[in-house]
């Protein structure tokens, strides 16, 4: 895969989106219960403000020195036994892994959840190393046996399937033979990833964040899989984006306070897991080898630009979980794995504005995202930003469009051609006016008529009644 | 107090009612309104499409025509919250720069101006119909304006107010959204009125025209007895 999915066009995708129920029933319900989540749990923290400028000075100060502190934190790596590399590309990143699980021998790798892995593709070159590779969070299982369908969601992968396709799903794939309770799919999860665990060569994990001072890397679930991954292989590889790091333990707990309560209404999730390089000769636990992949990927790109603060993300995906247009169209219309508006902000970044250009206007600018987010990044304005470059310097806008908004500069910055087109509004529409409303308006109106009336113009213009109430009028 | 009124474009031409109510209340309490007639379209349609040095023609009218205003008061948060934003777009411009801070700092919606800066929570209105608000997001999330509305419909005499089921959430419209991508404004819009209708009021008060030609002309399509209006309308009605 890779930071794309599919290659459906935008219009057709989000057709497709709007018309399967099932998926916007199980995704309304969701968002119900994480909004609801966030908010009781940003209410019992209290002063949740602070906290979110507390968040986002951490990680502003992060990524105005992300140079000291990646040297930071691959010494740190180094220094307790690991490995690192950083990887520019997502080409270099898959190579890398690919080479540690041919010199190991390793047939059967364990891997926990990690959105970085998708960006890069890291499974399907895997795969062709010749190894078998296996999803173990649960979400990301049932996507896996689902013939590799996309994440539709950066916490919740699984997000739009319900359980009766999951159970379906099971039984094709795996022989399953009981209901569609979640106990009971769970308990058969979790039997046939335990096998899988017991006897994998190689144990790959994301990172939630790294901690430059002591160079561990902190993972974040609730399943236990990144804990089972990360102690039974003896060899382990953690793949990070250069973003994902803070610099100190204390930083740690407010970013993954705010992380918990943000993404999921939790305090904490039931497992924080911190990996710090190998099994030293003093030591009981940890993997005998230990490799950190720092990936960039179009990251250092970002640095030092307007769009900066994009990776200050913490993936929590509350901007998603509040957004509006995700709730009708779900994750999958966005034709990235980063879906939602923090997706429509980072994907043009990350992979370019020809894919995506429709991306940044698959938001109406209501600000949900920018209120929610608990790093306070200012979602809705690298949106507008996003549509500036891409009229104003990428030279997409539709011609139509462009010949409108020449109309529009010129109407706006000359008052009498203004005051003409008011005084005229109501005449030139008539044709389409019945009952003082216009239900199959012309040209670009029709847009608008096509799923709502638009109202006649006033019978007389504000500026006219007011003109002529000052003479004494019709006051 | 001197008031100079921004009626927005949208108010200008299709929905002048607005206009006059805010004339008429900001009158009852005062004040002396004016009406620079130099006056055009604030440019957001423009800017959220993202052709910024367009929209900067139309911002730069704007600028000149309130130049010489005391207090600039319009019916929308949406559109007064670009008014705001100028200060920054034209931070680096010498000829622009001051007077479009000022404008910024001058600037007011009008139920944020009643409460905020003339102190009135009670206009003496009376309103007997049951009625629901949409808090429009413009308003809310970038004015900031959040309480002002509820406190003026609270002092309306005959009002019974039910809110909104998720009252949070967009109505689909977001300017040249509602055409651009109308698919998804229309399910958006489709979800707003279900929502209105359920609260069983005869009225859906709101404070932006965009917001509420969009539930409005939803609700008129699918032949639901509930008209949208302006909150100026019920604070005018004495």
């Amino acid at each position: 895969m890779g930071i794309k999915i599919g290659n459906a066009p935008f219009k057709e995708r989000i057709q497709e989106g709007i018309s399967n129920d099932f998926m916007r029933g199980a995704v309304s319900s969701a968002q119900g219960r994480m909004r609801t989540g966030r908010l009781t749990a940003a209410e019992e923290l209290g002063d949740w403000e602070d906290w979110r400028v507390l968040g986002e000075e951490i990680r502003s100060h992060t990524l105005t020195n992300l140079d000291y502190y990646l040297q930071q934190l691959s010494d740190q790596v180094v220094k307790r036994g690991g490995k690192v590399f950083f990887a520019q590309t997502a080409e270099e990143a898959n190579e890398y892994v690919q080479n540690v699980i041919k010199q190991k021998n390793a047939k059967k790798i364990v891997k926990s959840k990690s959105m970085v892995t998708e960006e890069i593709g890291l499974n399907a070159a895997i795969e062709q190393a010749g190894a078998e590779v296996i999803e173990t969070d649960l979400g990301e299982w049932i996507l896996q046996l689902d013939d590799h369908d996309p994440p539709s969601h950066i916490v919740t992968p699984a997000l739009h399937k319900n359980k009766e396709q999951i159970r379906d799903t099971f039984a094709e794939k795996k022989g399953y033979d009981k209901s569609s309770k979640p106990e009971e799919l769970a308990a058969f999860a979790r039997e046939q990833l335990r096998e899988d665990f017991l006897t994998a060569d190689v144990g790959i994990t994301g990172c939630n964040f790294a901690v430059a001072e002591s160079g561990a890397v902190t993972l974040v679930t609730n399943e236990g899989n990144a804990r089972l991954a990360t102690s039974l292989p003896d060899t382990q590889i953690s793949v990070m984006g250069m973003e994902r790091i803070v610099p100190t333990w204390e930083d740690l707990d407010i970013v993954v306070s705010l992380l918990t309560r943000a993404a999921v209404g939790q305090k904490l999730t039931s497992y924080v897991t911190a990996i710090t390089g190998t099994r030293l000769e003093e030591e009981v636990d940890g993997p005998e080898d230990y490799h950190l992949v720092i990936v960039d990927n179009g990251r250092s790109n970002i640095l030092g630009t307007e769009f900066q603060s994009a990776l200050h993300c913490i993936r929590c995906a509350a901007c998603i979980n509040v957004c509006p247009v995700y709730r009708h169209v779900g994750g999958h219309s966005y034709g990235s794995i980063y879906p939602g508006p923090i997706g429509a902000v980072l994907t043009p970044l990350l992979d370019g504005y020809d894919n995506h250009k429709e991306l940044p206007y698959a938001s109406t600018l209501c600000a949900a995202c920018t209120e929610a987010c608990p790093v306070r990044i200012p979602l809705h304005e690298h949106l507008i930003r996003h549509r500036e470059i891409i009229v104003e310097k990428e030279n997409k806008a539709p011609a139509s469009e462009k010949l409108m908004m020449e109309g529009f500069a010129k109407w706006g910055s000359h008052p009498a051609a203004y005051k003409l087109s008011a005084k005229m509004a109501r005449t030139a529409l008539k044709p389409w006016t019945k009952d003082e409303k216009i239900t199959n308006g012309p040209g670009p109106l029709k847009g608008w008529t096509d799923v709502r009336d638009f109202p006649a113009p006033s019978k007389q213009s504000f500026r006219a009644w007011f003109k002529s109430r000052e003479k004494g009028g019709n006051k | 107090m001197k008031v100079s009124l921004f009626i927005t474009c949208l108010c200008d031409v299709m929905a002048s009612d607005v206009g006059k109510d805010t004339v008429e209340i900001l009158e009852r309490f005062g004040c002396e309104v004016d009406f620079p007639e130099a006056q055009t379209c604030c440019g957001q349609p423009a800017y959220n499409s993202g052709h910024v040095t367009k929209a900067k023609e139309s911002m730069k009218q704007m600028i000149r025509a309130f130049q010489y205003s005391e207090y600039v008061v319009g019916p929308s948060g949406s559109c007064v919250a670009m008014l705001h934003e100028y200060a920054h777009l034209f931070k680096d411009d010498p000829e622009f720069a001051k007077p479009a801070q000022e404008l910024a700092n001058k600037s007011y919606e009008i139920t944020q101006f009643l409460v905020d800066v003339l102190g009135i929570e009670d206009v003496g209105a009376t309103f007997n119909a049951k009625v629901t608000y949409h808090r429009s997001c413009h308003m809310t999330r970038l004015l900031g304006v959040k309480d002002a509305p509820y406190r003026l419909l609270n002092n309306v005499k005959g009002l019974e107010f039910v809110e909104l089921p998720m009252c949070e959430d967009c109505c689909g419209f977001g300017g040249t959204f509602a055409v651009k991508n109308s698919a998804i404004s229309e399910q958006m819009v489709k979800e707003k009125s279900e929502h209105v209708t359920e609260t069983g009021a005869e009225y859906l008060i709101g404070a932006d025209m965009g917001c509420m030609m969009n539930i409005g002309g939803r609700l008129s399509r699918d032949g639901k007895p509930v008209e949208a209006i302006h909150i100026t309308k019920v604070l005018n009605s004495i």
